[in-house]
């Protein structure tokens, strides 16, 4: 097929593209130092004497994503814009779509290397005790899940601007308000004033609602369709903005 | 019908309209010349040709598919040299080519054979596995190039392609553009007047977003009021004898006087509007018969003057 072709083309050049700038390793280190100390330190691995992934490791995730994926995203469409080179790429035989999903998915794929790095966490959990590998491995989903609806956020506000700055700020104002929808401390402030109907559905908007599932090994379709639908809406949304700008 | 058509092009910038009307065609072994002061609307143009950017009103064709209904084959068909000759500084000049063939759906030795030609057309050879970034801007430039013609399109868009090259680099370039206009259809924007003449066949000059001229760069010079003068030096004689009996002839509009010393004087004579051509030069002889004449010369029309004569109300407006 040609438009996966495409695709793949696109995916591959943006790719290689986080390896010939030092982003990717700079990423990819601080992400597993922060992964590191945070189970071990914070989240209390050895304490807590569970053989469990949950509430040491994955619990941090959505904080960490909130600054990290709007740091590889920032530049996917600002620099574009800014170098010039999206004219030459809108202008080739392909649709904007193949463009887009070309970009988002070679970010995605980037971030599931990263986030397959931490593999010796698990090594570690099967080491000492005998942890449930289907859970660890739907926890894995779900934070992968949730890192591509944060990039594709990211995505969005990469192709408001041309500034890669910018673009992270608004990216990591967006993602917070989509942790904090769900945030325990917030949603116990919400509920003295508001109805229970209302709180369930600024809670359902969350992403860390629909994290927490995952990190309990629950593969629940309304969270995954939740993901995926804000993947969906981002991209489509990206798609609207950059051809707005080309209508001038 | 031409291999581009262009039917009532127009674009708004908000309520500011940067392209006016636009139409022209441009067939396979043309190469059209596209002129104009800086804000003319010529990279829009170009921009909207290209799909870049869609029309406020009117379309574009390209080989027969119309760019806004039909886009993916319309595109196939072209080569684009964007203004600034844009190139992802991240990538080698032959990791660039390379997805700029994939993605014009060359595969294997199609795709190999596509780049190598492009790389020894465009003289890239020394600086293949140099990163796009630590180019110089001439090679980025050619690196760009070589990018629009890798699919070797029937149909080249290029913007200001001799833009910030060094003087041997724009002869080969131009050699390049006349060689393949040969053989495609081609469209460059360029503020330098003597590319018209070296590589068009047809020239169009664009002014606040409209055509204010289309022709071969010829016909174009036709326009100068110079076009057609005779300028002669007499010896021995007075500015005012010579003048008077030039003024006599019946197709001089205006004579002016370009130099005077003691021992010579320097004459033009302008020709009437519909005088046929060298009927003023064959007249001028005539009235001279007996001076002491050191140069004579018939003025080809000059393509600056008409240029700025065409686009004109700018300048006036930065000189008030």
């Amino acid at each position: 097929m040609n438009a996966i072709a495409n695709i793949k083309t696109i995916a591959k050049r943006e790719l290689s593209a986080y390896f010939t700038s030092p982003l990717a390793y700079v990423f990819i280190v601080i992400f597993l130092l922060l992964n590191g100390f945070f189970t071990f330190m914070v989240g209390g691995f050895f304490e807590r004497g569970q053989a469990s992934l949950t509430e040491s490791f994955f619990t941090w995730h959505p904080w960490f994503y909130l600054f990290l994926v709007p740091a590889v995203g920032m530049r996917l469409w600002a620099e574009e814009r800014r170098v010039g080179t999206l004219e030459l790429l809108l202008t080739m035989p392909i649709t904007s779509w193949q463009a887009i999903t070309g970009k988002f998915l070679a970010s995605w794929l980037f971030l599931a290397l990263a986030l397959a790095l931490t593999f010796p966490l698990v090594i570690t959990v099967n080491y000492l005790g005998r942890p449930d590998n289907g859970v660890i491995l739907c926890g894995y989903i779900g934070s992968w899940l949730m890192a591509g609806a944060y990039l594709a956020v990211s995505c969005i506000t990469s192709a408001l601007t041309r500034s890669q700055v910018v673009s992270f700020i608004i990216a990591v104002v967006i993602c917070l308000f989509l942790i904090l929808a769900g945030f325990t401390p917030v949603i116990r402030l919400l509920s003295t004033w508001a109805g229970a109907g209302l709180v369930n559905v600024v809670a359902a908007c969350s992403v860390i609602t629909h994290f927490n599932n995952f990190e309990k090994g629950v593969l629940d379709s309304r969270d995954l369709i939740f993901f995926l639908s804000l993947i969906v809406f981002s991209l489509f949304a990206t798609a609207v903005i950059l051809r707005s700008h080309r209508a001038g | 019908m031409g291999m581009i058509q262009v039917d009532g092009l127009t674009k708004y910038f908000d309520a500011k309209r940067a392209v006016d009307g636009i139409s022209f065609s441009v067939a396979r072994g043309e190469v059209l010349g596209f002129l104009g002061p800086n804000g003319a609307g010529k990279s829009t143009t170009m921009r909207m040709i290209t799909g870049f950017i869609p029309p406020s009103e009117g379309s574009v064709s390209v080989g027969g598919f119309d760019m806004v209904k039909n886009p993916i084959p319309a595109k196939r068909l072209i080569g684009y040299l964007p203004e600034n000759a844009p190139a992802y500084t991240d990538m080698t000049v032959h990791g660039f080519l390379d997805f700029a063939a994939e993605l014009r759906g060359l595969r294997g030795d199609a795709k190999k054979r596509a780049v190598h030609r492009a790389v020894e057309m465009c003289f890239l050879e020394s600086v293949l596995h140099q990163s796009v970034e630590t180019l110089s801007k001439g090679y980025r430039h050619r690196t760009c190039f070589a990018q629009a013609i890798i699919h070797d399109p029937d149909v080249l868009i290029l913007d200001e392609p001799t833009d910030g090259l060094d003087p041997n680099q724009k002869y080969e370039v131009r050699n390049l553009i006349r060689r393949m206009g040969e053989k495609k259809a081609i469209i460059f924007s360029t503020h330098i007047l003597e590319e018209v003449d070296a590589v068009c066949t047809r020239a169009i000059i664009i002014e606040r977003g409209k055509i204010v001229a289309n022709g071969t760069p010829s016909e174009l010079r036709q326009k100068s009021e110079l076009a057609g003068a005779v300028t002669l030096r007499v010896k021995g004689a007075t500015s005012a004898t010579v003048s008077t009996k030039l003024h006599q002839i019946p197709q001089a509009r205006r004579v002016t006087v370009l130099e005077e010393k003691s021992d010579a004087v320097m004459v033009r004579v302008f020709p009437k509007i519909n005088a046929a051509d060298g009927e003023l030069a064959r007249a001028v002889g005539v009235a001279a018969r007996d001076w002491q004449i050191e140069q004579l010369q018939i003025e080809e029309g000059r393509l600056d003057e008409v240029f700025r004569n065409l686009t004109m109300p700018d300048t006036k407006e930065l000189t008030k």
